[in-house]
């Protein structure tokens, strides 16, 4: 597969006030591969991941410096709500709006001004996202009703109604039961074929189920980045390794 | 082991404590009951039919009915808009500093300030300032600016009630600010809006003193038909008759007291219905 | 033509401004309060000295010969005001005791409404109620009681305010957090003794707070007192006899015929302006209080 680099990351630096919270990390991301950030929790992944699509604009004392580059343009100084329409994200709780199934999905796009078929976004969205089957006969109720795997879902679906370029998880499995992680695992699996997808996890095994590309980030730097297999079977770094076989984390 | 004296103690603490709950409930009933018996007899449909008169038999509340109707109308139209708005801007939007501390402190005690000072306020503003004269117009710009302050602290309770998480879902669709206050945290809030909405005219239509500053007028024979007319309302009229010596004008007043008190309980009914059922609605 | 994301941005900007101008207009509110309470006061003070205003204890504004001083106004205010107090706080305090610590959830749950409609009902029905029931009931005890008197406007000013006491104080004691009473319960006390030692004192700053602000809703009351208290501004400390509130005095005038810009119709700013400043300071000292220790309580 030719590789070619969607989103890359060039001397960010990242402060909470005084902490500094992502020191100088340069990263690519490739297109149509998930890129499966790791590490210890404190360690900044989020905080990376929330700087890819402007959601760190919400926190006040935060500043940030460098480049993250998207088609050219250095996205930290685009505008965000450009940014967000196009870089999509799920969130580690799952957060439906208290709306319809329906109305979940087509927020996004209306209020972007979609004025294509409704029901067929809908329905093309919900199949993208592997919730269909399960939600077809029932798109007018609430979204609150479904279980905490179907809500993940739904927002997995209604990021793709958006049509982004990259999707952005945020340890979208931290708070779901196995059955339920297993089946947004496989759909991250089905996604990459369209989408290019960052996903943080402090979960291990799941980084080397779903990833094609892993970086490992300790206390803000990337201590290493390389391909999935090879960090995992032969990480290069001591502490990577310690890290993976479990001694600290 | 507790001694005795402790025991004892405690007992008639926890005996006064109860009476002097029961009391401010048995006064409610008191309340009612002595209005009710004073004013059952008068209560039918002449009395809601009729303009004020000098006999108490042919009096009735019809001017303040439809005064207060009016009013509560164009009150709510004004004061609505404009405390959801103001509690949307300040919970959403806020500004920081010493500006955002100004306009926080300023609304707590604006919410203080007696209501016949608000009737001096709408005297010298509406009436005469604006020349809107004793009109329906007057007086409900004044009871606006009473209760924003009421509409502005539900507002802004309901709205903190809504969970960021919902806010973050949005933006991170690339939606605007104005589309997630309208799209998203608006609906969420909307009920516990409603009640406080529906709370503050219900004070709103008992309120008496600032209406009488800004000239309605108790003895009035005719339906408003525009909001430049002038008016009564419902407890303009109860005092009127309550300030007079005929034990029958007594009487009328509480028959008065009978509707006026019957809108405003259902009025609160229908807020603690809504608040009951945005309670189950919205469990995250 | 402008495309969609200016229109979309120009939407944005314009919904903020209205929603500012909004949120200004509670301080416009307050601003126009001040000046026209401060600007009438003025032209009222130029003719009358604000030192035979505040000390005069004759009130005749509207008969001859006019006499402006507002003391027995103020006198009449506080008997109610006080008298309103001593009635509601302990009672108000101890309601709010009942509800956190004695009556179960389910009581609690029937007794919280019955406060609400309690605070909710018109001021000009509990007048009436005043006039109609409270005095009859204090002519029958005390014969010389006249129709209007300070003690039933106190009285029934006490019942209005006794549910916003009761309501703030069970606030103030829901906020303690539940390990402060289990350490108490914990070593054995009663639970009067953990509302005397610890719930009380721990959250007195609130408590002080809820009786100003009642306070200050007291002295500002209006119908009821107009209604039970009567119109007569005589200096007295009687409770039994007939006297004016400030409030009862702005109603009077205005219910008469007086012309606008007239001596008498500017007594009425100049009274507001009072009583505008007194529950001002009060809401600010109560503000205070609550902002000051709110750390506190946390």
């Amino acid at each position: 597969m030719n590789i070619e680099t969607v989103l890359s990351a060039k001397n960010v630096n990242i402060w909470y006030g005084e902490k500094h919270a992502i020191r100088n990390i340069s990263l690519d991301i490739y297109k149509n591969h998930v890129t499966a950030i790791i590490g210890p929790s404190g360690c900044g992944k989020s905080t990376l991941l929330r700087s890819f699509n402007r959601m760190n604009d919400f926190v006040e004392t935060l500043k940030q410096k460098g480049g993250i580059f998207f088609e050219g343009n250095n996205l930290l100084e685009a505008d965000p709500i450009e940014v967000r329409t196009r870089i999509g994200m799920v969130f580690q709780r799952p957060n439906p709006f208290p709306k319809s199934i329906f109305n979940n999905i087509t927020w996004g796009p209306k209020i972007h001004g979609y004025t294509g078929d409704l029901e067929q976004l809908v329905e093309e969205s919900l199949k993208g996202a592997a919730l269909w089957d399960e939600v077809k006969d029932r798109l007018n109720d609430s979204a609150l009703e479904l279980s905490g795997g179907q809500q993940q879902r739904l927002c997995i679906a209604r990021t793709i109604a958006m049509k982004p370029e990259i999707i952005l998880m945020d340890e979208p499995c931290s708070a779901l039961d196995p059955k339920s992680t297993i089946r947004v695992e496989d759909l991250i699996t089905d996604l990459k074929k369209d989408y290019t997808i960052i996903i943080v996890t402090h979960n291990m095994q799941q980084a080397s189920r779903v990833s094609d590309y892993t970086a490992f980030f300790y206390e803000g730097k990337m201590v290493e980045f390389g391909q999935t297999d090879k960090i995992f079977t032969a990480p290069k770094e001591k502490k990577t390794e310690d890290y993976i076989t479990g001694r600290f984390g | 082991m507790i001694s005795p004296t402790r025991i004892r103690k405690e007992k008639a603490f926890k005996f006064i404590a109860t009476v002097a709950t029961w009391t401010s409930v048995l006064i409610l009933i008191v309340l009612l009951t002595h209005i009710l018996s004073e004013g059952w007899r008068w209560l039918d449909w002449q009395f809601m039919d009729s303009f004020p008169s000098r006999f108490p038999e042919k009096a009735g509340l019809k001017a303040g009915i439809f005064g207060s109707i009016w009013l509560m109308a164009l009150t709510a139209s004004i004061s609505i808009p404009i405390g959801v708005f103001a509690g949307l801007f300040l919970e959403e939007y806020g500004i920081k500093g010493i500006i955002g501390k100004i306009i926080e402190v300023n609304m707590a005690n604006l919410a203080g300030v007696p209501s016949i000072v608000y009737g001096l306020l709408g005297l010298t503003v509406f009436v005469r300032y604006f020349g809107f004269d004793r009109s329906l117009l007057s007086g409900a710009l004044t009871l606006s600016l009473l209760i924003m302050p009421v509409i502005v602290v539900a507002t802004r309770e309901s709205i903190r009630a809504v969970p960021n998480s919902i806010r973050f879902g949005a933006y991170a669709m690339g939606a605007r600010k104005h589309h997630v206050v309208f799209g998203q945290v608006l609906p969420v809030a909307l009920p516990g809006i409603m009640t406080g909405v529906i709370l503050a005219l219900s004070r709103a239509i008992g309120e008496t003193a600032p209406l009488i500053i800004v000239g309605a007028v108790s003895y009035i024979s005719f339906i408003p038909e525009g909001i430049m007319d002038e008016f009564t309302v419902m407890p303009l009229q109860i005092y009127n008759w309550a300030g007079r010596p005929q034990a029958d004008f007594h009487q009328l007043a509480a028959a008065g007291i009978i509707v006026l008190v019957s809108v405003m309980l259902v009025m609160n009914f229908v807020a603690v219905l809504i608040r009951h059922k945005m309670q189950k609605r919205y469990r995250f | 033509m402008i495309d969609r994301k200016t229109r979309v941005t120009i939407i944005g900007i314009s919904i903020k401004l209205v929603f500012g101008v909004c949120a200004f207009l509670g301080i416009l509110t307050t601003i126009g309060i001040i000046f026209v309470l401060g600007n009438e006061g003025f032209q009222f003070f130029r003719q009358v000295p604000i030192w035979d205003f505040l000390t005069g204890t004759e009130w005749t504004p509207l008969l001859e010969p006019k006499s402006f001083g507002v003391l027995p106004l103020v006198v009449g205010t506080l008997q109610v005001t006080i008298g309103a107090g001593i009635i509601a706080m302990p009672l108000g305090l101890l309601c709010a005791v009942y509800l956190s610590v004695y009556a179960g959830k389910k009581r609690r749950n029937t007794l919280k409404p019955i406060l609400e409609v309690l605070s909710g009902i018109p001021t000009i029905v509990y007048g009436f109620f005043a006039l109609t029931f409270i005095t009859p009931i204090l002519q029958k005890i005390i014969p010389n009681t006249e129709i209007f008197n300070a003690a039933s406007g106190a009285i029934v000013v006490a019942i209005m305010i006794l549910p916003m006491i009761a309501s703030l104080c069970d606030d103030a004691f829901r906020a303690i957090p539940r390990s402060v009473k289990d350490g108490a319960f914990a070593i054995g006390a009663t639970t009067n003794e953990v509302v005397m030692g610890i719930m009380i004192p721990y959250s007195l700053s609130r408590i002080l707070a809820a009786f100003i602000l009642a306070l200050s809703r007291a002295i500002g009351e209006t119908m009821a007192v107009t209604l039970a208290s009567g119109s007569n501004p005589q200096l007295t400390l009687s409770p039994l006899k007939s006297i004016q509130t400030m409030t009862a005095y702005i109603v009077q005038v205005s219910l008469g015929d007086t012309q606008a810009g007239g001596i008498e119709y500017l007594t009425c700013f100049a009274v507001g302006l009072l009583l505008f400043v007194m529950t001002f300071m009060m809401n600010l000292l109560g503000q205070i209080i609550l902002t000051k220790f709110r750390v506190k309580s946390l």
